[in-house]
């Protein structure tokens, strides 16, 4: 005995979440599976929530979502080996609700998620893997589980099943991920007391702050370094692209012990209890690396469609709402009877590109590709702008006009002037 | 299925609020009692270590300690009467039948029961073994009163003559201390090991109660259709060795246990291991040491990639002497063992394995 | 034949962490799982459904979120479950809750007489081993604990026969229906369910039983009233202030490390040294 449901989505992630809740609030019979013990289950580290992405599937989530902090401020680091030099931006208008952005614990969230979609009437089954798709010639029709009686069909298959996805390369929907295209990001979570952190951090109540960090602590390695804080522990890490680890040979948690030993982060840890350490994969190609995203019986959502806006560290308000855009696709050709063929679900990738979505990665195609090709942003850069800084402000007899000319002399000695001039073109190019 | 971790925290406010002072009906209830687990003609040592515990809550209420023992009638349980004074006890309770001649939960409950309600003990304390744990669930809830497993402490609240029986929780991650409120006895088990062996007094005397039993093995349900004993297989031995070799889930792989079996075999120890190691299924459930586990106290305790979490300290931190090996310097282990090496269990056991044949090679030649 | 389990959702100890300054559990991104011992008892009564055909109730109290426990009950093949779920239990130690169980299973056992009940030896969080004895001291049923093996069973003579682990030995023993069996781990072997079985068990309407549908008119026999003790202290062990003394060599080789450690115990332990008796070796000579 098979069952037929009117849609299957595979992965129980904020995409596959996101996608199920919609799709079973419109009444549709859905099951989605999961490989992990629980939505969440294999994700213990922090994150940062976006409200805006939430909202617009489930409107009152503050009410009951396990909320951490909502971020007040952020810091913007470009670290040295042993100094750093960076921005601040905190604007009361971050702690007037409805606040923008959240900090969050995934594990917590994704379980809040997934009992949103249990109740909104979705079948949700765990601990099972989704082996293969069944084929109707070009169209998928259902999923082989690896469970006995594992095969289930549907109308559509939606593909959350994050960036590694078996599935669509099983089915050859894209291909083998290239390294170049994914960054390694190792997080750890740090418990203090909430005191403790208010303190540290000056922050009071549920305030939070977020810490982007670039420059040496990467060791030439394209990628950044972030920390949040949560009410009860700070969320570190370090991601990096895939190719870099492997040529550097740094190990990932290398690089986070040096990370965590800066200077200038240690303090913030300080007789705090690490919890978890974890390593995962983000879809970093952009824009270019975005493989096909819909198919005869199939759509892909979320980060196994390549949905992250690195530069921005935004993945999953991409995942949320690749994953409504999805449902509503779906909801709209079941309303009108229309089958879920590639030409009728080419609305979705419609619905994609206008969106801030595809505008978003778009706008940063380039990004990754210059990053790659210019390392000295990840070297020489960081060095050289906190040693101005440490020029500028270290009261020696100089005066300031000499120390400006020196730091200039600096700058142009590491990096031509031309090159200099490339660089900043280059990135302009690629943000603008 | 005990009260979950919310209301466990709850709790401790709760104690403060609730009367603490006994009705006069169980202000009756006076002396300490320990059950003498005495099976196939042998004491559980436990049940000794009871008594050295027992006596100093005794002394500090200043009570009688009463040892209890059921089985068959027959001399030898008259012999552990009078070993039970010697470790400390001011007198035995004795309970002899045929129906008790082999431990069964139901006979040996009705009759602690009635021991209980005649004589009114304030605590009765039992060993936290297969016995002592069966036997003390059905008794507790038959006199309807408290009982805390595994104690790893005992004391006596000067305020109010209270028992506070401490024991770890979570997995051995938190300690908590229970009291029991407004009833009697005060129950609790203590696992074996956790107490020092008391040194027994054999010029101690003391009286014998004996208590009549009136059951009729026909009324008994359950039948004893064999025993089949331990042959000398770890279970039996691991709490009593002297030394133990231990291996954790730094050991990689099942077949590097081998090098934890070579080093046993040198130093003529038992071989134990961490929670991730039986769950991996290396080695057998019966070599677990650590909270959900087995607690041992040998001479020597050598943990070759263990971390230290708290599950396993708490089954082995009072061994003599803790020699780690691990290849993380900041592993827990170090905090608590008495030396450390540095490396890779894999490549230092064989060492280790070596260095110990040639020093025992050597002693044996020198004595 | 009709058996009822007993399962309880219990935070995942192995993850759980201690406030380093407040000495309060931190139950942050704290899994729930099904009690692993429970598994074990869960298996054990659905080899025995599979075999005699018999039915089998799990049951469960814990707040509302333990459902996931009895849903995975269900996924293996449990035909009912009954989560007993109420504000009033909450505080309850193990005679209270041994008093909450019994007390739903006497109602079960009114719809469908109970003929074996199965738990695990002890839960992970609690560790105490004491609420199935109670349940089978307060249900008047033959108590068997630490149950290795069920040798057979016999549903027309209703007997049973187990191998029961006790000091130095197992007990065969042999007793009559109804009886309550706590079983060790290793037991057996959890079957995998399949996805018509994981359906299933999602779409079961699990029955949500109040203290008053169990029938529990006492109030002072559960929750915190109904609890003989009481916490008075939760503190973290003291961290002892040794400090392994690290083993270093100029060579830092193993064979150098150990020798070094060797030499250091022989003379600065001489008593835990002479403790070392080897075995003979298989050949018959001693070292």
């Amino acid at each position: 005995m098979s069952e037929h449901f009117d849609a299957i989505v595979v992965g129980a992630g904020p995409a596959g979440n996101s996608a199920a809740y919609t799709l079973a609030r419109a009444g549709l019979k859905v099951l989605q599976i999961e490989r992990g013990e629980y939505s969440g289950s294999k994700n213990v580290q922090g994150a940062i929530l976006y409200s805006d992405a939430l909202e617009r599937i489930i409107p009152d989530f503050r009410e009951d979502a396990p909320l951490e902090r909502h971020v007040i401020e952020q810091r913007m680091w470009v670290l040295d080996d042993e100094s750093y030099i960076g921005g601040t931006y905190r604007s009361a208008d971050f702690s007037k609700p409805p606040y923008n952005r959240y900090t969050i614990i995934r594990s917590q969230f994704d379980r809040w998620f997934s009992k949103k979609v249990r109740d909104a009437g979705a079948l949700v089954v765990c601990e099972t893997t989704v082996l293969d798709l069944h084929m109707d010639g070009h169209r998928v029709v259902g999923v082989r589980t690896d469970r006995e009686n594992g095969s289930v069909y549907a109308d559509i298959v939606i593909l959350a099943d994050g960036v590694n996805s078996l599935l669509a390369r099983k089915a050859g929907f894209h291909g083998e991920l290239k390294p170049k295209d994914v960054a390694l990001a190792v997080k750890e979570i740090h418990f203090l007391p909430e005191q403790t952190i208010e303190d540290r951090f000056n922050v009071k109540g549920t305030e939070g702050v977020v810490i982007e960090m670039a420059g040496k602590i990467t060791q030439g390695m394209v990628g950044t370094g972030f920390l949040y804080t949560n009410k009860e522990s700070v969320t570190i890490g370090v991601g990096c692209l895939l190719s870099d680890f492997k040529k550097s040979k740094i190990a990932p948690y290398v690089l986070l012990e040096r990370m965590k030993a800066h200077p200038a982060i240690r303090p913030l840890l300080e007789a705090g209890e690490m919890k978890e350490y974890t390593a995962h994969l983000i879809p970093e190609g952009g824009y270019n690396a975005i493989p096909a995203v819909y198919g005869d019986g199939w759509l892909m959502v979320g980060d196994a469609g390549m949905f992250v806006n690195a530069v921005h560290r935004e993945g999953s308000n991409l995942a949320m709402t690749t994953g409504r855009l999805a449902a509503e696709t779906i909801i709209d050709l079941k309303a009108r009877g229309k089958p879920m063929t590639a030409r009728n679900l080419a609305a979705y990738r419609k619905a994609l590109d206008e969106s801030f979505v595809m505008k978003d990665m778009k706008k940063y195609k380039n990004v990754p590709s210059v990053m790659d090709k210019n390392r000295q942003f990840f070297t020489d850069y960081p060095h050289l702008v906190s040693h101005a800084a440490h020029t500028l402000l270290t009261v020696d007899g100089m005066d300031k006009k000499t120390k400006e000319r020196a730091i200039r002399q600096e700058f142009t000695r590491t990096r031509s002037r031309f090159g200099l001039f490339a660089d900043a073109f280059k990135l302009w190019r690629a943000f603008e | 299925m005990t009260s979950s971790p919310a209301q466990q925290k709850q709790a401790p406010r709760a104690a403060g609020r609730r009367v603490m002072k006994l009705d006069e009906r169980l202000a009756g209830y006076k002396g300490v009692w320990v059950f003498v687990e005495y099976e196939r003609g042998q004491v559980h040592p436990v049940s000794w270590e009871l008594l050295g515990e027992g006596r100093k809550l005794a002394d500090a209420l200043n009570v009688e300690l009463a040892a209890v023992l059921l089985g068959s009638p027959s001399d030898a349980i008259r012999d552990c009467c009078d070993q039970a004074i010697h470790f400390g006890a001011d007198l035995c309770y004795l309970a002899c039948h045929p129906t008790l001649k082999d431990y069964r939960n139901a006979p040996y409950t009705t009759v602690l029961t009635e021991l209980v309600n005649r004589y009114c003990p304030e605590i009765l304390l039992l060993g936290a073994t297969t016995l002592g744990r069966d036997l003390a669930g059905s008794v507790a809830t038959t006199l309807k009163t408290g009982l805390t497993a595994d104690c790893t402490g005992l004391v006596i609240d000067p305020e109010n003559r209270g028992l506070a029986a401490t024991r770890p929780t979570f997995g051995g991650s938190l300690l908590c201390t229970i009291v029991t409120l407004n009833y009697r006895p005060q129950m609790a088990t203590v696992r074996p090991r956790v107490m020092a062996m008391p040194v027994a007094d054999a010029t101690r005397t003391g009286r014998v109660v004996e208590h009549p039993v009136a059951i009729v093995e026909e009324s008994i349900a359950t039948k004893i259709l064999e025993f089949i004993p331990d042959d000398r297989v770890a279970e039996a031995q691991l709490p009593f060795a002297d030394i133990i070799v231990s291996g954790g889930r730094g050991m990689k792989r099942q077949d590097n246990f081998r090098l934890i079996h070579d080093l046993a075999r040198v130093l003529g120890a038992e071989v134990g291991a961490s929670r991730p190691v039986i769950q991996a299924g290396w080695v057998g459930p019966e070599r677990q040491v650590g909270q959900s586990g087995k607690t041992v106290r040998p001479r020597l305790y050598i943990a070759a990639g263990i971390s230290g979490a708290v599950q396993h300290r708490v089954g082995m931190d009072k061994s003599d002497v803790i020699v780690a090996i691990n290849e993380d310097a900041n592993a827990p282990i170090f905090d608590f063992a008495h030396y450390g090496i540095v490396g890779n269990a894999m490549t230092i056991l064989p060492a280790l394995t070596q260095a110990f044949t040639e020093h025992l090679k050597a002693r044996k030649r020198a004595g | 034949m009709h058996i009822l389990v007993c399962i309880k959702q219990v935070p995942d100890s192995a993850q759980i962490r201690v406030h380093p300054v407040t000495n309060t559990i931190m139950r942050q991104g704290v899994p729930a799982i099904v009690n692993p011992y429970d598994l074990y008892a869960l298996e054990e009564a659905l080899r025995l459904k599979d075999r005699y055909r018999a039915r089998v109730t799990a049951l469960c109290m814990g707040p509302p979120q333990a459902e996931a426990a009895l849903r995975k009950a269900l996924a293996f093949g449990a035909d009912e479950a009954i989560l007993l779920t109420d504000r009033a239990f909450a505080g309850a130690d193990t005679l209270a809750t041994s008093y909450a169980l019994s007390a739903a299973i006497r109602q079960v056992h009114k719809g469908l007489p109970v003929d074996l009940v199965f738990a695990g030896k002890q839960t992970i969080d609690g560790d105490t081993a004491q609420v199935g004895p109670g349940i089978a001291t307060r249900l008047d049923m033959q108590l068997l604990t630490y149950v290795s093996k069920i040798v057979s069973l016999d549903p027309a003579a209703r007997e049973i026969v187990v191998h029961r682990r006790s000091e130095g030995g197992v007990q065969v023993l042999k007793t009559q229906l109804p009886a309550l069996i706590t079983v060790l781990e290793g037991i057996n072997e959890m079957r995998f369910a399949s996805l018509t079985d994981m359906l299933r068990a999602e779409r079961h309407a699990l029955a949500l039983w109040s203290k008053d549908d169990a029938h529990i008119d006492d109030a002072t026999k559960i929750g915190l009233k109904g609890s003989p003790t009481a916490v008075s202290k939760v503190f973290a062990p003291t961290p002892t202030n040794r400090r392994a003394e690290i083993i270093e060599t100029q060579s830092g080789q193993p064979i150098d490390l150990a020798a070094t450690l060797v030499a250091k115990l022989f003379s600065n332990r001489p008593d835990v040294a002479l403790a070392i008796n080897p075995s003979p070796t298989p050949d018959g000579s001693s070292l």
